[in-house]
């Protein structure tokens, strides 16, 4: 943030299984979650191992959370929207 | 939705870019399709807009080619020459052959827009450049599942796009150029970087040293990457790997250790750092699932193309890492001569190599400059028997190494998808794409194509709403 000089806009609040975090307009739901130092946000539907980012650009699939009651979201692709409810993904998610 | 134009080019990054720009001044009518919200690929992967970067540069590199390319499209785009549909991850090339020289071929360039990819575009044009970039290739380790373990290239993308970091204290390892640009850039922007971690050692640089010093200007950048690790203090280890990485539920630490020239780890060398993130690559593999699909023959990993990169399928071009990686600058002079390939045989006319001389030259200096840094940083040789029997290969299966071997060894298996069927190592979401060079290592295969028919996958009702022709 202070090497690039961000400015971003007003800050806002979403929820992440139940607790409020705060989040900044343009990230993605990843982005947001590794600012609050949360770094899973998966448990995997074989072993229920918990997962987060892997690989950052959409191919690995490995990111995967429910927003909004959508499961099976890639966080890394995923802008964060004010009030988003962010969701533990549990195996498939349904 | 169905949008036409001349030229479809699928990929905003440095190649998809300098083709898009060749074609369009050219008169060729461009549609660039592309997954992410703004232009500029992996390598100039911006801030997003709301996060108000005044300084971006700041995390780039050549950010006056950048600059030149962004505002390039931007003449086009304002002149309606170019339409950029952003946030469309494409799944498929269709390609309807023509029924006589007068009607020649036409592509369908089937894409899933926005980041809920539920809604289906199709773009139609009379020619196709797939500038589709690479992904990371990670060969696994014990601990390589945890939460704060992400891949080199990951890190990068999430700190220039979302300018956040995987954690305080960071390793960096594996092996490959990328991993300098990764290791300072985390530390440019507050990380601590505790190790850098190299497998490669630096005799394998020397010996390829005559190879390398013909390019002056990479001398130059890698002098200056060693300037930067040693401002911010970042430890170099040269010939060492991570053994394994440590944490209960998420990453903790990591052990390194030093590697023989035979590729074993020296005994009594194990060491333990202390860290919060480990971003880990193996080098990058190209991105080739379109033009398989096509038909396009593959050389090694990547797409085949010839002097005007051309692919062996009429009216399809390749540019960039999918061609065969070797970074931005031999992605930029392949894409301008695909576009200016692609304008010359859309007019109907020969194109004339002479005027994209200067490009080629570029070209050839990228490749034989790739193709020597591949043998200093090909992984380090031993990786697979470093993986316990109880470590997850196939991330999206969670199939372990024990399973793969068990099915190449007591069932027989001598090829990735007879493996596949055994074992579901790369059935899941991401269909092999982080778990196939692992498979391939472990059992002894050859890497097959993956022959996926579609890129991504894609909601049965975009398929049921595809119109027949």
């Amino acid at each position: 943030m202070e090497s690039a000089r961000a400015r971003p806009g007003p800050a806002f609040t979403v929820t992440f299984d139940g607790r409020a975090l705060t989040a900044l307009p343009g990230q993605t739901v990843a982005a947001a979650l590794w600012a609050a130092g949360v770094t899973s946000w998966r448990s995997t539907r074989g072993g229920g191992r918990p997962r987060g980012v892997f690989c950052g650009i959409g191919v690995c699939f490995d990111c995967l959370v429910t927003v909004n009651g959508r499961a099976n979201q890639r966080a890394c692709l995923v802008p964060v929207r004010p009030g988003d409810v962010i969701r533990t993904q549990e195996g498939t998610g349904r | 939705m169905t949008e036409r134009a001349d030229l479809a080019v699928v990929g905003a990054g440095p190649a998809g870019l300098a083709a898009a720009l060749a074609a369009a001044a050219r008169g060729v009518r461009v549609i660039l399709v592309d997954a992410d919200g703004q232009a500029g690929g992996q390598f100039y992967r911006q801030p997003a807009r709301a996060l108000g970067a005044r300084r971006p540069q700041a995390l780039h590199h050549q950010w006056r080619t950048w600059e030149r390319l962004r505002d390039g499209l931007e003449a086009h785009l304002a002149a309606g020459r170019i339409t950029h549909l952003t946030d469309h991850h494409v799944w498929c090339v269709e390609r309807k052959p023509g029924s006589s020289a007068r009607e020649p071929a036409s592509f369908a360039v089937h894409a899933l827009r926005g980041p809920a990819q539920q809604e289906g575009v199709t773009v139609r044009a009379g020619a196709v450049l797939l500038a589709t970039g690479g992904y990371e290739r990670v060969l696994p380790f014990p601990g390589w599942t945890l939460p704060g373990v992400v891949t080199a290239g990951g890190a990068q993308a999430m700190l220039k796009g979302g300018l956040v970091l995987p954690g305080r204290t960071v390793v960096v390892a594996g092996t490959g150029p990328l991993l300098l640009p990764v290791a300072t850039g985390l530390a440019a922007a507050g990380a601590r970087v505790a190790a850098l971690v190299e497998s490669a050692g630096p005799k394998a640089a020397a010996r390829r040293s005559p190879a390398l010093a013909a390019h002056p200007d990479k001398l130059a950048e890698a002098v200056w990457y060693a300037g930067r690790l040693v401002r911010y203090r970042v430890r170099t280890l040269a010939r060492h790997t991570v053994l394994e990485a440590h944490g209960a539920g998420r990453l903790e630490a990591v052990t390194v250790a030093a590697l023989g020239r035979d590729g074993r780890v020296r005994p009594g060398s194990a060491r333990r750092i202390r860290c919060d993130a480990l971003a880990v690559g193996h080098g990058l593999l190209p991105h080739t699932d379109l033009a398989e699909t096509l038909g396009c023959t593959l050389a090694g990993a990547a797409v085949r193309v010839d002097d005007e990169q051309r692919t062996d399928v009429p009216g399809v071009w390749a540019a960039g890492e999918t061609t065969g990686v070797g970074g931005a600058a031999l992605a930029l002079a392949e894409g301008h001569i695909a576009g200016r390939s692609i304008a010359a045989r859309l007019h109907g006319t020969a194109p004339d190599p002479r005027s994209w001389a200067a490009a080629a030259r570029a070209r050839d200096r990228g490749r034989a400059f790739s193709a020597a840094l591949e043998t200093v940083y090909a992984p380090a040789p031993g990786w697979a028997d470093r993986i316990t029997d109880d470590t997850v290969v196939c991330r999206c299966e969670e199939v372990t190494a024990g399973q793969v071997r068990t099915a190449s060894g007591t069932l027989g298996a001598d090829d990735p998808r007879t493996v596949k069927l055994l074992t579901r190592a790369g059935m899941g979401w991401c269909q092999g794409r982080m778990c196939a060079p692992a498979v391939a290592g472990l059992t002894g295969c050859p890497p097959s194509p993956g022959r996926r028919p579609f890129a991504r996958p894609v909601p049965l009702g975009v398929l049921a709403a595809l119109p027949d022709d």
